[in-house]
């Protein structure tokens, strides 16, 4: 880690200098200087996949465990998924270091919003919540690519998309993360419906059931676990519907 | 440079005396800037890894009886198709749209804050805003983020007192009145499409098929467009859809499959 490569604000000086001896040495190299280029990057990718899917009354949000960095897999038992609220659960992949940031700021202001309106944030109301909070950081973007799952307030199934800085969309259906160029694909056979763009609108697709829906999953991340490096170990399924919120898990190649 | 951090206000009210927690988010936002010796080299690093989806067609254009505006629906992050089903024509307000080109976030997000603060200008002035103040004030939000990697090319077309109204605005700062635009990455085959068949008093369906057109011609050329065709009309009463086709449709409606002859036929062969 070279400490001039990148400035630190004062009071972590300390800790970097005492792991950077170099930092001095560049000011007294001989006559030609040439332009240190930043070696340590703020990001890393811990890989992984997630699937969201919204039917008629239920919505499914499932994950892999597997937590990697390079070609090394750090853990085999690592959540993607977390509860954002009471029928709203968010799947991240990407850089868990920021997902967990992500995570924490929206459980902190879901938290402000339960004490100023005594009630649980809706999922469009959390969906555009984390829009704002990915897009706040617009010019240090969180790595992290996530859909959001849960029911919406007449108890519909809802699935939001996103990229990393925030633009976001309500969808039936949707994956994310290191596998998802090798699922996507497949829901979109299975599950594709006419665009919600089209004029005169045309029906939306005839909805699955919730087994079904699971089922599809299953099938999903054992075909992404085959051909993704960075998907496998352990799939964690979420499920929710009018009952509540319940967790399934499911056994992927631990290769 | 102050940067206009207006869209992040949080509109709740905080009650009582602000606790360290609640400090922290009621004090005047910001957006946080990395700190980095050199910004720009940062930013371009962030947006490959990033990959923000993009990449569009969208074009708008004054006639006669009002503007027309349409645009295609997809998303592109890099060589990957993120979406088919994205709104690029943005309701601001009943008789205002924008047009999405560029970044997704940056585009949605700005409009958004831009439909904000149309809607205070209402309350405040007990009048609508013109459409040349509704782009005045994106394209100073925008200008006063030049140069920090934002990527926002958008039409605002609306319907005002002075009548239609259309404005190109985008992220370096530029705003420019007109007719005719075209933007986006598919644009080049629009233009030619929209140029040739353009007349000013046209009535509103051939308008809409112009429109029509020239964005399923960007779409057949142009990689980063495709999916839904959506045509919007503004006219003295506000906006109003007129179609949204999935342009591989258009594509066969326009050029339909004849059936040609057979001069020699395969014929299957009983198993051996």
């Amino acid at each position: 880690m070279k400490s001039d490569a990148i400035n630190v604000p004062q009071n972590e000086i300390a800790a970097f200098l005492y792991f950077s001896p170099l930092s001095t040495k560049c000011f007294s190299a001989p006559f030609t200087m040439t332009k240190q280029q930043a070696n340590w990057s703020p990001y890393d990718n811990n890989g992984g996949s997630c699937v969201a899917i919204a039917g008629a009354d239920y919505c499914v949000i499932a994950a892999d465990t597997r937590m990697s960095t390079g070609y090394n897999i750090l853990t085999r038992d690592y959540s993607k998924i977390c509860k954002l609220a009471d029928k709203c659960v968010m799947a991240s992949s990407g850089f868990q270091a920021d997902v967990k940031a992500l995570q924490k700021q929206l459980a902190a202001r879901h938290l402000i919003y339960q004490h100023q309106h005594n009630k649980q944030m809706s999922c469009p109301a959390m969906a555009q919540l984390l829009s704002n909070t990915l897009y706040y950081k617009r010019f240090f973007p969180y790595y992290s690519f996530n859909v959001l799952g849960g029911l919406d307030n007449e108890g519909k199934g809802c699935v939001f998309t996103y990229d990393a800085v925030g633009s976001y969309e309500k969808v039936g259906y949707s994956s994310q993360g290191s596998g998802s160029t090798l699922i996507m694909p497949f829901l979109d056979n299975q599950l594709k419906s006419p665009s919600p763009l089209l004029l005169p609108a045309q029906d939306a697709v005839t909805p699955l059931m919730e087994a079904e829906a699971i089922d599809l999953v299953k099938t999903v991340f054992a075909s992404a676990s085959e051909r993704d490096i960075y998907t496998g170990d352990k799939l964690e399924i979420v499920v929710i519907n009018a009952d509540g919120i319940r967790r399934e898990y499911m056994d992927l190649r631990k290769d | 440079m102050k940067l206009d951090t207006s869209g992040l206000e949080s509109a709740a009210p905080v009650w009582g005396a602000p606790s360290e927690l609640v400090g922290g988010f009621s004090a005047a936002p910001s957006f946080e800037l990395p700190n980095t010796t050199d910004f720009d080299v940062f930013q371009k690093e962030a947006v490959k890894m990033v990959k923000p989806a993009k990449g569009t067609t969208t074009l708008a254009f004054i006639f006669k009886e009002g503007v027309m505006v349409a645009a295609d629906s997809r998303a592109s992050m890099g060589g990957y198709i993120s979406s088919q089903s994205v709104k690029k024509i943005i309701e601001i307000n009943p008789y205002m749209l924008g047009t999405m080109a560029g970044g997704a976030a940056d585009c949605q997000f700005w409009h958004r804050n831009l439909g904000i603060k149309c809607r205070l200008h209402e309350l405040a002035n007990k009048r609508r805003i013109s459409v040349t103040g509704a782009s005045k004030l994106l394209a100073n939000i925008l200008y006063s983020y030049r140069g920090m990697g934002l990527s926002v090319g958008t039409m605002i077309a609306g319907w005002d007192e002075t009548g239609p109204g259309l404005y190109y605005v985008d992220s370096e700062g530029g705003r420019l009145k007109g007719m005719r635009f075209s933007v986006g990455s598919g644009s080049p085959y629009a233009y030619g499409v929209l140029d040739n068949g353009y007349r000013y008093d046209m009535s509103i369906e051939e308008a809409a098929e112009l429109a029509r057109r020239a964005i399923y011609h960007a779409t057949f050329r142009d990689g980063a467009s495709g999916g839904v065709a959506s045509v919007y009309y503004v006219g003295p009463n506000g906006w109003k859809k007129l179609s949204g086709d999935d342009v591989g449709e258009l594509h066969y409606k326009y050029y339909p499959v004849i059936p040609s002859t057979v001069e020699q036929e395969m014929v299957e062969v009983a198993g051996a």
